[in-house]
């Protein structure tokens, strides 16, 4: 070993001790900035160490140029998407960036194929070199193509929109995974000749497919788990990359995102009161049946009359949904919250984890809107007190408010742990329109006589209650 | 590769796995969504990976050379563009006392 080499080496081993500072203050509010720094400051590290590398010393001054050229490429495009995007649209860039890392470590793998195949001896041809090459196709074909499908969903593209049914999804699903693992064995078995180009080219393709079809058949609801889930797959490709050529920092990082990964999967899955494996092979089912007979009409309630109402009202929990977020309530509901205050009452919000498309997405929301996190409070802290809540603002939020989820073993959401909102005395729900959104499943907490009901556009709504106050 | 190097480098994959659980399990709900961007930008490390194969294939193999580079570009469009967008979501957290301020 030469100086060189050990020199990368402790660099390597510097980036990962960043890697897992910053990983450790993220968890925390008021070191996540930092923490997102340090491991930045570790990921810069980690490229010097790579760009100094006897390897790509070796590959001359046009591997620089290409290097250094596609980084400058990558880096613009990345920053100007960064600072451009919408809040609202954080949880399908998120997914795309994803999917990109996926795609990224499929490509690593298939070009130590072809460095193994171009006569370089930095890619071996012992078995276990080949199966962790082959499981990064696998892997990374999988998070990319995934999340390429969780991306358009997210985005609301017009071909998604419909929740697609595919009949005999395991056996299909099964069956992919199987000739995708068939690939990597004849990779396995022959590197160097016809068979492996084989494996290496059927792997490829029926991992692509795979992704689409373990993503497509899962609703919008259930984005939460499955974004936490292509996450941790990415880390996963990530860290299997770094089996070929041996490098520990790619499995070092890889291997925590993976687990980061897949422990919110596990929060999500929890949250939802579902097994992971239901959510990914069950079928869903077509709506159940309301199990009581008697069908009460949800009253509604007019702007003016709910403006009377909550001027009286000294408590008032906000529990926001995904459809906040589709009308950009956001900063409304922050003016409404502080019209609120001023007159006296007190103001929270309660966030059920899986609210919205992706894990904390409605934190992030009025995160944006300037709610002081404080106020910010999990379902777990609000459920006690909400026997004392005047009124419950429901914005946009449907399934997490379900008391079906308590009291109705029919129903499909039965055991799911909930925002008790209608344990409050007065219940707002602001809805765009009748119906029972995006899960099918009847929302009995709409007809309940402490529930009224105002329809329209949330965003206006709120914008209107606000002007009442100001008004008065 | 043989076999010592093998085990070594399924005991550093098996330690780190440990390690990411403990690290993650206590993470408060707010703080999902930059988590969450946050290690997505990490999992671009394999931008490593690329930038080494791109340069190990460069006297054999020009399709391996392509999509290397390729490789490289996406793998930055996720670690800049992941970095920034957490900075972007973590910088809008603010307490209470900060925004009287």
């Amino acid at each position: 070993m030469d100086f060189i080499d050990i020199f990368c080496i402790i660099l390597y081993m510097v980036a990962s001790v960043l890697f897992i500072m910053g990983i450790k203050k993220l968890g925390k509010a008021d070191t996540a900035r930092k923490g997102n720094l340090m491991s930045s400051i570790g990921m810069g590290i980690a490229v010097i160490s790579v760009l100094i590398s006897q390897d790509v010393f070796d590959g001359g001054f046009f591997a620089y140029l290409i290097i250094i050229l596609a980084i400058i490429a990558g880096s613009v495009i990345g920053f100007i998407w960064a600072k451009k995007v919408e809040m609202t649209g954080m949880p399908q860039l998120v997914a795309l960036f994803n999917g990109f890392g996926g795609l990224s470590s499929m490509l690593v793998a298939i070009s130590q194929y072809c460095a193994l195949k171009g006569g370089s001896d930095a890619v071996g041809t012992d078995a276990f070199t080949s199966l962790t090459l082959g499981l990064t196709i696998l892997i990374g074909a999988v998070a990319f193509t995934g999340s390429l499908i969780a991306w358009g969903k997210l985005a609301g593209l017009k071909m998604f929109k419909k929740n697609i049914v595919l009949p005999g999804k395991n056996f299909i699903n099964a069956g992919i995974t199987f000739v995708a693992v068939l690939g990597i064995i004849f990779y396995m078995i022959d590197p160097e000749g016809g068979l492996g180009l084989a494996g290496i080219l059927i792997t490829t393709i029926a991992s692509l497919v795979l992704g689409v079809t373990l993503v497509i058949t899962i609703g919008g609801g259930d984005m939460p788990v499955i974004i936490s889930f292509l996450n941790a797959l990415s880390g996963l490709a990530a860290a299997f990359a770094g089996f070929p050529i041996g490098n520990t920092v790619l499995i070092v990082s890889g291997c925590l995102v993976g687990a980061s990964g897949v422990i919110l999967t596990l929060i999500m899955c929890k949250a939802m009161n579902k097994s992971f494996a239901s959510l990914l092979f069950k079928t869903v089912k077509k709506k159940a049946s309301s199990a009581t007979g008697e069908h009460k009409e949800p009253k509604a309630l007019s702007v003016e009359d709910a403006f009377l109402i909550l001027e009286a009202a000294k408590s008032v929990v906000i529990v926001p949904g995904y459809g906040m977020a589709v009308a950009q309530a956001q900063h409304a509901v922050k003016e409404l919250c502080d019209v609120l205050e001023e007159n006296g009452c007190e103001v929270n919000f309660a966030i059920h984890p899986v609210a919205g498309r992706m894990p904390g997405h409605m934190n992030v929301l009025l995160a944006e809107a300037n709610v002081p996190y404080e106020q910010l409070k999990t379902s777990d802290e609000m459920n006690p007190q909400m026997p004392n809540v005047d009124i419950a603002i429901v914005i946009g939020a449907n399934d997490v408010v379900n008391p079906a989820a308590i009291n109705d073993e029919s129903s499909p959401i039965y055991g799911m742990p909930i925002v008790n909102a209608y344990e409050a005395r007065t219940v707002f729900v602001l809805k765009r329109g009748q119906g029972t959104g995006f899960s099918g499943i009847e929302n009995p907490l709409f007809t309940n006589d402490n529930t009224v009901m105002i329809y329209g556009d949330a965003k206006q709504t709120v914008s209107q209650l606000v002007v009442e106050f100001e008004n008065d | 590769m043989d076999d010592q190097t093998i085990m070594l480098l399924i005991f550093v994959f098996i330690i780190a796995a440990f390690l990411g659980v403990e690290l993650i399990s206590k993470v408060p709900s707010q703080l999902h969504t930059p988590l969450m961007s946050g290690t997505n930008a990490i999992s671009g490390i394999t931008i490593v990976g690329a930038i080494a194969a791109c340069a190990i294939n460069m006297d054999n193999h020009a399709l391996g050379v392509i999509l290397g580079g390729i490789a490289i570009l996406f793998a930055t469009i996720n670690v800049i563009g992941g970095y920034f967008v957490t900075d972007r979501m973590l910088s809008m957290f603010k307490k209470k006392e900060d925004k009287k301020k």
